[in-house]
């Protein structure tokens, strides 16, 4: 960043045409990836549970609170889905410190390519960048430092929401209508499985990942369920044709203590119907 | 014994300077100036796709004349630089001083260093919270910068426009009268040819209420709705437009 000694002009990779990347800009600059590359840890904060589900209008995407560190609660308001830009978010989970850094590259990332080339990336182009980004953390994840992100977004070419889960060597899947990663996934899959209907309305698509969350908090003790004494609610992303819409704290407190008060009555929630009959 | 050719270094100053500087005054023209809900660009640049202004930062953006590679040189070096500190400190941290300090260090070493200096001029502004905050920082080819207050002009009718410029601007102009009175200030810097139309305009805006990124261009049919005429179709097929002032006969 400061300019060369002498001459006080600014160093030749700022001037060197031809690439829009933020990351590769910044190796040509300091001779190193900005996401550590190998290193040794001991307990670090690990971030847990993302869902995201598709609907009618786009994409929903949501993430519990909670940050552990073996069995202590690190951080119990922790935020794990974040705008990537206009139209399209990414929620992570793994140790939660390089995982933030991931999405913070990730967004200038995005950013960066916009301005410099007049028009954003495609939503299959975001998607392999944050796939090259993460395979660059190949390293540390295999010391145990692995971060699993899950990418949403609004398709403005087709027209419809899509969800894109990745492995910590840089594979990147896309996934039809829901998926969830972290370490409560595989009891808010199951629950998002009985729960998702195509073509939901956005209001649905809400309450079908609270419940999602609940069920995996359930399970999951590094998974936090919603909070309504302290009022700590997950975190939910919309993202349609407008852009993204983080929900706020006043519109979910209603939805959240509807589901929370339908447990009174039915702690494992929403009963799926048999296709003979009657559910119970 | 043959004796070197000599040349002294005011001379070689001054040629570069001149060299610039018609290089710079071939090219259209383009003006910067506040209005009460930020700050307004407006550019003559019959091409769509390749920009006189552009977004830089959230607040920060950056208008050029002259020669296009070397300014969009400038450009993606001024993007990488505010990006590069956004990301190691803070958004807040990127601020239209520093990246004027860092544009009058190149263009100076630029000048002085190589044989034919850059032939451009450009301004970059940053909009505050309140209108006191505005920047304008003016660049000239030689790293000299200047501390703009209320309206710049740059190009090759730099002159005549800031004069009209002068007449017409007001501090707390609507959107409305900054365009109707930058439009009017181009014309009257173009006076061999025709007024400039929405359909060869560039125009943006940084908007001060905006939270986080206050660039934001206007379309040709919004230009059209703001100053009052027919939205314009689309140009003529076959004719070359570009934003190099070299290419543009003006």
């Amino acid at each position: 960043m400061t300019p060369t000694p002498g001459s006080g002009r600014l160093p030749g990779s700022f001037m060197a045409p031809g690439s829009a990347s933020f990351a590769e800009f910044l190796v040509a600059l300091r001779g190193e990836s900005p996401l550590p590359a190998t290193g040794t840890v001991g307990e670090v904060p690990h971030a847990t549970t993302i869902v995201a589900l598709t609907w009618q209008g786009g994409v929903l995407m949501a993430g519990d609170r909670r940050a552990t560190m073996g069995n202590v609660i690190a951080q119990r308001d922790i935020e794990k889905v974040f705008p990537a830009d206009e139209h399209s978010v990414v929620g992570i989970a793994g140790a939660a410190g390089i995982a933030v850094e991931l999405v913070r590259l990730f967004q200038v990332e995005l950013e960066h390519y916009e301005k410099i080339e007049g028009i954003p990336l495609s939503l299959d182009g975001k998607a392999n960048r944050l796939a090259s980004l993460l395979r660059s953390n190949l390293g540390l994840a295999m010391q145990g430092l692995a971060v699993v992100p899950l990418f949403g977004g609004f398709d403005l070419d087709q027209g419809r929401g899509r969800i894109f889960s990745y492995d910590v060597t840089g594979g990147r899947y896309e996934e039809r209508d829901h998926h969830a990663v972290g370490s409560g996934s595989m009891f808010a899959r199951g629950s998002l499985k009985k729960l998702y209907r195509p073509d939901m309305s956005a209001d649905d698509a809400l309450t079908a990942a609270i419940e999602a969350l609940y069920d995996a908090a359930d399970d999951d003790s590094a998974t936090g369920g919603p909070d309504l004494t302290r009022r700590i609610f997950p975190v939910v992303a919309l993202v349609d044709s407008d852009g993204v819409r983080i929900m706020a704290e006043s519109d979910m407190q209603p939805v959240v203590e509807r589901v929370v008060r339908a447990r009174y009555a039915n702690p494992d929630g929403p009963v799926a119907t048999l296709p003979a009959g009657d559910a119970r | 014994m043959t004796v070197p050719f000599y040349v002294s270094p005011e001379q070689i100053i001054k040629d570069k300077a001149d060299f610039a500087r018609k290089g710079i005054a071939k090219g259209r023209s383009v003006v910067v100036l506040q209005y009460d809900g930020g700050i307004l660009f407006v550019a003559e640049n019959p091409s769509r796709a390749l920009h006189k202004i552009s977004e830089i930062y959230d607040r920060i953006a950056f208008a050029a004349v002259g020669k296009y590679n070397e300014f969009e040189n400038l450009r993606v070096a001024g993007v990488r630089l505010a990006d590069l500190r956004g990301y190691s400190y803070d958004r807040r941290d990127v601020t239209g001083r520093s990246l004027a300090n860092a544009y009058a260090q190149t263009l100076g070493a630029i000048f002085s260093e190589t044989p034919k200096p850059y032939e451009v001029e450009i301004v970059v502004a940053e909009v505050g919270r309140i209108p006191e905050d505005d920047q304008m920082y003016r660049l000239t080819f030689d790293g000299s910068v200047a501390d703009e207050q209320g309206y710049v002009a740059m190009g090759g009718q730099a002159e005549e426009i800031a004069t009209a410029l002068g007449e017409s601007w007001a501090p707390g102009l609507s959107l409305r009268d900054a365009l109707t009175s930058a439009v009017a200030a181009l014309a009257a810097g173009a006076t061999d040819r025709d007024p400039p139309g929405p359909a060869q305009l560039e125009a943006a805006i940084l908007e001060r209420d905006r939270p986080r990124r206050a660039f934001r261009r206007l379309p040709t049919a919004r230009l059209a709705e703001l100053l009052g005429e027919p939205v314009p179709g689309p140009p003529p097929a076959g004719v070359a437009e570009s934003p190099d002032s070299p290419g543009v006969e003006g």
